[in-house]
C-alpha cells in the first residue's frame, strides 16, 4: 500500500522570506510550499504573517532540521511541544524530519551529523519515531541523508535501516533524491541500485537541491550537500527514474543558500514539474 | 533490545568542537581509513553556519568592523559559546556582551551598543503580535483619573541606553541613512518596537527611557512622569503620550479608578 501523503504530486519550493511579496502577487503554479519548522518558532511577526498567508493559499509541507531524532540521546520534550504547536497552528499536509542528529550533551550543532546503522541505533531511532508520531498526533516523513563519512560500526544499508524504521513505526519515508547521488558518489556505491532497493510506496515526498563537488583526502570526488546551486542533470536523470518508478509523487525544490530571483527558483519547480507530468503521462498510457 | 552506547556520537560531538582531538572512533571512508578532510566538513559546516547565523542577525556591527574583523570575532564566540537552543533565531543575545569585554574591539567603545540594538531588533520581529492601543484610547478619560492609568507595554519594546550616539551610528551602518561625520557625540537611548509587523528603532527623547522603563515595571502615569522630570528636568509628558499612543507602544490601559466604581 502506497503511504498517503496529503500534498499533491506536484512540484513545490521551499520558502524564503525574500520571495513573499513576488509569490503574494500572484496565483502560482505550484502544488505546494515546505518551510523550515524551526524559522517559525518565533511568537509572532512577519514569520507568521507569511506562514499564515502560504496556509491559506497552498498546500504546507513543514520541514524540521533539529530534532535530532537520530541521536542516542532523549528527544528534546520542549522542541517536541513546540512542533506541536506548529503542527496544531498551521495543519501542515506533511510533516517531515532528517535520520540523523544535530544535539548532544545539551549542545546545538545546526548541522545534520550522521550515525552508524546498527541494531542498536535502528531500535533507539524507532523509539524516537515513535514518541515524535505519539507527541505531534500524525505520521510523519523520515529523510534519508546526504553523508560525507561512514561508520566501521554500521552492520544494516541504507534503504533497510529506514525501511525497517517505517516498517516498525508506520512513518513515510522522504526520498532527497539529490542525497542519493551525494552519499553514492561519496561512498562509491551504484545510486541507480540504491534506488532500485528503496522502498518507494513509503515514499511521501521527493528533494530536489544543488550540491557542489570537492575532493577528499585521497584527491577521490567528494559531494558537499550546499543547497546553493541548480538541480544537475545527474541527479533529474535519477528522478525520473524513480517518478517512473512510482509515479508522480510531491516533489519539492530545496535552494536554501544563495537563493535565486523569484521567476528562477519557480523555473527549477517548474523543470521538475514537466518531468513529473511526462511521468504521469507514460503510465497512464502504459496502464490503458 | 539492544542498547546504544553515547559514547561513539559524544566522541564525534567532542572532535566537532575541537579540531585538535583525532578522528572519532570508526569515522572512515572507502577512500581513507582517516578522512580527515571528510570529517572537516562537518566542522567547517557547524562553524561557518553559527558564523553564518551571526552574520545576518548583526550587519551593521559586521560594517563597522569590517568583514574579516566580524567573522574572526564570531568564530571565537561560537567556539566560546556554542548554541543551546535550536532556535537559532535566538542565537546571538550573548554576542553584545562578548564584545564588550572583547579586547581587539576595545578602540570600539561604542560596537557592543549597536550590537545591542541589533540583538533587540530580532527579538521585536519575533515577538508576540499584540494590536496597539488606538492613539484616541484616553479620549473619553476624566482629567483627574489620567494620573493614576497604568500601561501594558507592547511585547516588542526594549530600550537599549548607551553612552554613545548609538542611533546615528546604526543607521548609518545598518543602510537606514547616508554616512556623514558625526557633530554631537551625545549618548542616546534606542527605543526598539515593532507595533505592526516592521521593526522600528527611534532615538527617544530626554527623560522618556525613565518614563517607558517605570510605565512597563507597572508604575501609574503620574508616578511615571515624576520620575522622569526627576532624571530630566527638559522631559515633556505631552509629546511623550503621544509618542506612547502614537508609536503603537502600548496595547492596553488600565483605569483603576473606573474598576473601582
Amino acid at each position: 500500500m502506497r503511504f498517503p501523503s496529503m500534498l499533491p504530486a506536484s512540484a513545490g519550493v521551499g520558502f524564503k522570506p525574500q520571495h513573499f511579496a513576488a509569490i503574494a502577487a500572484a496565483r502560482q503554479p505550484l502544488g505546494f510550499f515546505e518551510v523550515h519548522a524551526e524559522n517559525y518558532m518565533g511568537a509572532g511577526g512577519t514569520p507568521h504573517a507569511q506562514l499564515g498567508f502560504l496556509r491559506e493559499h497552498y498546500a504546507l509541507s513543514i520541514h524540521g532540521v533539529a530534532l535530532s531524532i537520530g541521536s542516542s540521546e532523549p528527544l528534546d520534550r520542549d522542541h517536541l511541544a513546540r512542533l506541536r504547536q506548529l503542527c496544531d497552528r498551521y495543519q501542515p499536509e506533511s510533516f517531515s524530519e532528517h535520520l540523523a542528529w544535530s544535539s548532544h550533551g545539551g549542545i546545538f550543532f545546526n548541522d545534520l551529523l550522521p550515525l552508524p546503522y546498527t541494531q542498536a541505533s535502528l531500535a533507539s531511532i524507532i523509539a524516537h519515531v515513535d514518541e515524535a508520531q505519539n507527541a505531534l498526533g500524525r505520521r510523519m516523513l523520515l529523510e534519508n541523508p546526504a553523508t560525507y563519512v561512514r561508520f566501521a560500526q554500521s552492520e544494516i544499508a541504507e534503504t533497510a535501516f529506514l525501511r525497517e524504521i517505517a516498517r516498525a513505526t508506520g512513518c513515510g519515508l522522504l526520498l532527497d533524491v539529490n542525497n542519493v547521488f551525494v552519499s553514492a558518489r561519496n561512498h562509491g556505491f551504484d545510486a541507480s541500485a540504491y534506488i532500485a532497493d528503496f522502498p518507494l510506496d513509503l515514499v511521501g515526498e521527493i528533494h530536489l537541491a544543488g550540491h557542489f563537488e570537492t575532493v577528499d583526502d585521497a584527491g577521490a570526488p567528494l559531494c558537499i550537500d550546499a543547497h546553493g546551486s541548480p538541480v544537475i542533470d545527474d541527479v533529474l536523470a535519477l528522478f525520473d527514474d524513480v517518478v517512473a518508478r512510482a509515479g508522480p509523487l510531491p516533489t519539492l525544490i530545496e535552494w536554501d543558500n544563495d537563493a535565486p530571483d523569484w521567476p528562477a527558483l519557480r523555473g527549477q519547480a517548474l523543470v521538475a514539474q514537466g518531468r513529473l507530468d511526462r511521468a504521469g503521462a507514460l503510465r497512464a498510457r502504459s496502464a490503458a | 533490545m539492544p542498547t546504544r552506547s553515547p559514547t561513539l556520537e559524544g566522541e564525534f560531538a567532542r572532535a566537532l568542537r575541537d579540531p585538535d582531538l583525532p578522528l572519532p572512533g570508526g569515522v572512515i571512508a572507502h577512500t581513507s581509513l582517516r578522512p580527515q578532510k571528510r570529517f572537516a566538513v562537518y566542522r567547517n559546516n557547524v562553524m561557518v553556519g553559527l558564523i553564518g547565523a551571526l552574520e545576518a542577525r548583526f550587519p551593521a556591527t559586521k560594517r563597522i568592523v569590517g568583514a574579516d574583523f566580524f567573522t574572526a570575532s564570531a568564530r571565537i564566540f561560537a567556539s566560546a559559546h556554542p548554541p543551546h537552543s535550536p532556535l537559532m533565531m535566538t542565537y546571538g543575545d550573548a554576542f553584545p556582551d562578548f564584545l564588550a569585554t572583547f579586547e581587539p574591539a576595545a578602540e570600539l567603545p561604542y560596537l557592543a551598543d549597536v550590537a545591542r540594538l541589533e540583538a533587540a531588533r530580532t527579538r521585536a520581529y519575533h515577538a508576540a503580535d499584540a494590536r496597539p492601543l488606538e492613539p484616541a484610547a484616553l479620549a473619553g478619560v476624566e482629567p483627574e483619573a489620567l494620573a493614576g492609568l497604568r500601561f501594558v507595554l507592547h511585547p516588542s519594546v526594549e530600550i537599549v541606553a548607551s553612552a554613545f550616539p548609538v542611533v546615528a551610528i546604526w543607521a548609518m551602518n545598518g543602510g537606514e541613512s547616508e554616512f556623514a561625520e558625526l557633530t554631537d557625540w551625545r549618548g542616546e537611548d534606542a527605543l526598539i518596537s515593532r507595533p505592526m509587523l516592521d521593526v522600528e528603532v527611534r532615538r527617544m527623547p530626554a527623560g522618556a527611557r525613565t518614563f517607558l522603563q517605570a510605565l512597563g515595571a507597572g508604575q501609574p502615569l503620574g508616578a511615571a512622569a515624576e520620575a522622569a522630570l526627576a532624571s530630566s528636568p527638559e522631559f515633556d509628558l505631552t509629546i511623550n503620550l503621544a509618542a506612547l499612543l502614537g508609536g503603537g507602544l502600548a496595547i492596553a490601559v488600565i483605569n483603576e479608578a473606573l474598576e473601582d466604581s
